[in-house]
């Protein structure tokens, strides 16, 4: 390891396993991202010090257990993932369409990666593209599928989307609608968050319609979308189906159906910086970008390969650990349970039943989302909210708003392959006194 | 016959300025200084409010009945129920 030389007399850092407690003093640095450990500042205040230099002398050790609990914003990375990827930095950094044994050393690699890739997602590998991001293979879907339809003849047309599809597809068909004049209708859900099947079948149009999208679940309550009954109203109307997977590849089976369809590798376990983006055969889809041969003509420049196995590596391992969502959905339903028990005057969101098995969102009154996650995080827990304080838009969540549910004091729980049930007991033990605290602060403040 | 309901806010809540859940804490606060059957108008512009507020009224089982829209925000209407 490139550690810079260090003088002697000068300690290491000490790296220290995430699900350990960690002591942590005045001098410990924050490593916040994707459950990184905090690393105890070994103290570099100056080589000529060698013990002399007085270091500023930490309080008494608090006890801080450090739980990540936004897996559904990025599941860390699995530890296979990270292992393929070190290895595949050594073969897979050439051009994979090149002839040469480099790049058909890359090429071969990333094949396999997409073979493995499209069998767990359920299609053909000839229909499956390696994107930069979830992101992408969303905007790439919908953009693609659009443009290819709309004609001088048919006009700008017609887009159906859920009113609690993710931020990306909702900004792809404002985005159509502000370029072309596409025309686009939002259905409900209900206050569970499932969308309403005949209101969606409803809205379709045929001949005019060019694309429905509904997701396979919903990333910020967790409730499974009827995506069977969606395909089968649009197969009936021959419109296609755009279903954004992000949220349920690897924890749940693709339902099939749907005739685009997009995902991301680090919701599953594999790294940041590979999505996935998936045309059926015969549908009709057109890049909608400058032109590129690269992944099947349908997304510019080639992929990183090494974080492409490693994507796949972390898909396989996720599909096959059925034990570990047995136990997520079991924790889950726990805190799903508990928290009206325990906290006054708060909601749990969602459906119970037809959900995803590692999330759960709950709302407090009288609280303000930021502040309940800040304090979460003091006390070691890392979460995320759907409250308009704790977003960067200052807008409620989207999907909390269409489900006409409480958006502020929100908190979502999102455990990662690895929880624990000590830490979802420690969670428990420390939300009641923090709503407290919170809203004693709250209500000091508006009176 | 029995005296038809009040149309008129017998209280006005100014919570403009103020973000979420303020405005949700003040109603809590003074809900009870009307008289069951009355009306309170929360003036709020915070966008939450818009969700917040009926959805405040469904928990507490109090009366969401209408939004109005302000120059500059929104007249949230509640009837006390209880």
């Amino acid at each position: 390891m490139a550690f810079p030389a260090i003088s002697p007399g000068i300690k290491r850092p000490v790296k220290v396993d995430v699900l350990q407690p960690v002591v942590e003093n005045s001098t410990t640095l924050g490593c916040r991202s994707l459950g990184y450990p905090r690393v105890p500042h070994a103290g570099f205040t100056s080589a000529a010090g060698r013990g002399r230099v007085p270091r500023r002398r930490p309080g008494p050790p608090r006890l801080v257990p450090v739980a990540y609990f936004d897996a559904a914003s990025a599941e860390p990375l699995h530890p296979l993932a990270r292992e393929t990827m070190l290895a595949a930095l050594a073969d897979g950094w050439a051009d994979p369409a090149r002839l040469h044994r480099e790049g058909r050393r890359a090429g071969l690699l990333l094949d396999q990666a997409r073979e493995s890739v499209a069998a767990e997602l359920g299609c053909r590998a000839d229909e499956l593209s390696f994107t930069a991001s979830g992101t992408q293979a969303v905007h790439l879907g919908v953009l693609g599928a659009v443009q290819a339809r709309q004609s001088a003849s048919r006009g700008p047309g017609h887009l159906v989307a859920s009113a609690v599809e993710h931020s990306s597809v909702l900004a792809a068909a404002d985005w159509l609608g502000r370029r072309s004049g596409m025309a686009a209708s939002t259905t409900g859900v209900d206050s569970l968050g499932r969308a309403g099947l005949d209101e969606f079948a409803a809205a379709l149009q045929p001949g005019r319609t060019l694309l429905a999208c509904l997701q396979a679940a919903n990333s910020e309550v967790g409730t499974l979308q009827p995506v069977a009954g969606a395909a089968a109203a649009c197969a009936e109307c021959k419109v296609p189906l755009f279903v954004d997977a992000a949220a349920s590849a690897g924890r749940l089976p693709v339902t099939p159906g749907w005739s685009v369809l997009a995902a991301s590798a680090h919701k599953w376990g594999g790294p940041a910086g590979v999505g996935v983006l998936a045309v059926r055969k015969g549908v009709r889809w057109r890049p909608p970008g400058p032109s590129d041969a690269r992944e099947g003509r349908r997304v510019p420049g080639f992929p990183d390969v090494p974080a492409v196995l490693a994507a796949a590596a972390a898909l396989r391992a996720a599909a096959a650990d059925r034990a570990a969502d047995d136990t997520l959905r079991a924790l889950t339903s726990q805190i799903r349970m508990s928290v009206p028990a325990i906290v006054d005057d708060a909601v749990v969101h969602g459906d119970p039943d037809r959900r995803l098995p590692h999330i759960v969102t709950f709302s407090c009154l009288y609280v303000d989302g930021e502040a309940l996650v800040t304090e979460l995080d003091r006390a070691g827990f890392s979460v995320s909210s759907g409250s308009a304080c704790a977003s960067d838009t200052r807008e409620p969540s989207h999907v909390l708003a269409a489900m006409g549910v409480l958006t502020h004091g929100n908190v979502r729980v999102s455990l990662p392959r690895t929880a624990t049930p000590e830490s979802v007991e420690e969670f428990l033990t420390v939300l009641p006194p923090i709503v407290a605290r919170v809203r004693d602060t709250m209500r000091a403040a508006s009176s | 016959m029995p005296a038809p309901l009040p149309t008129v806010p017998a209280l006005t809540i100014d919570a403009l300025g103020k973000k979420c859940p303020i405005p949700i804490i003040m109603l809590a606060d003074r809900i009870r200084d009307v008289a069951i059957g009355q009306l309170i108008a929360v003036l709020a512009d915070d966008p939450a409010a818009k969700t917040d507020l009926p959805a405040w009224c469904s928990l507490k089982s109090q009366e969401f009945v209408r939004m109005d829209e302000l120059e500059d925000g929104w007249s949230f209407l509640v009837r006390r129920t209880y």
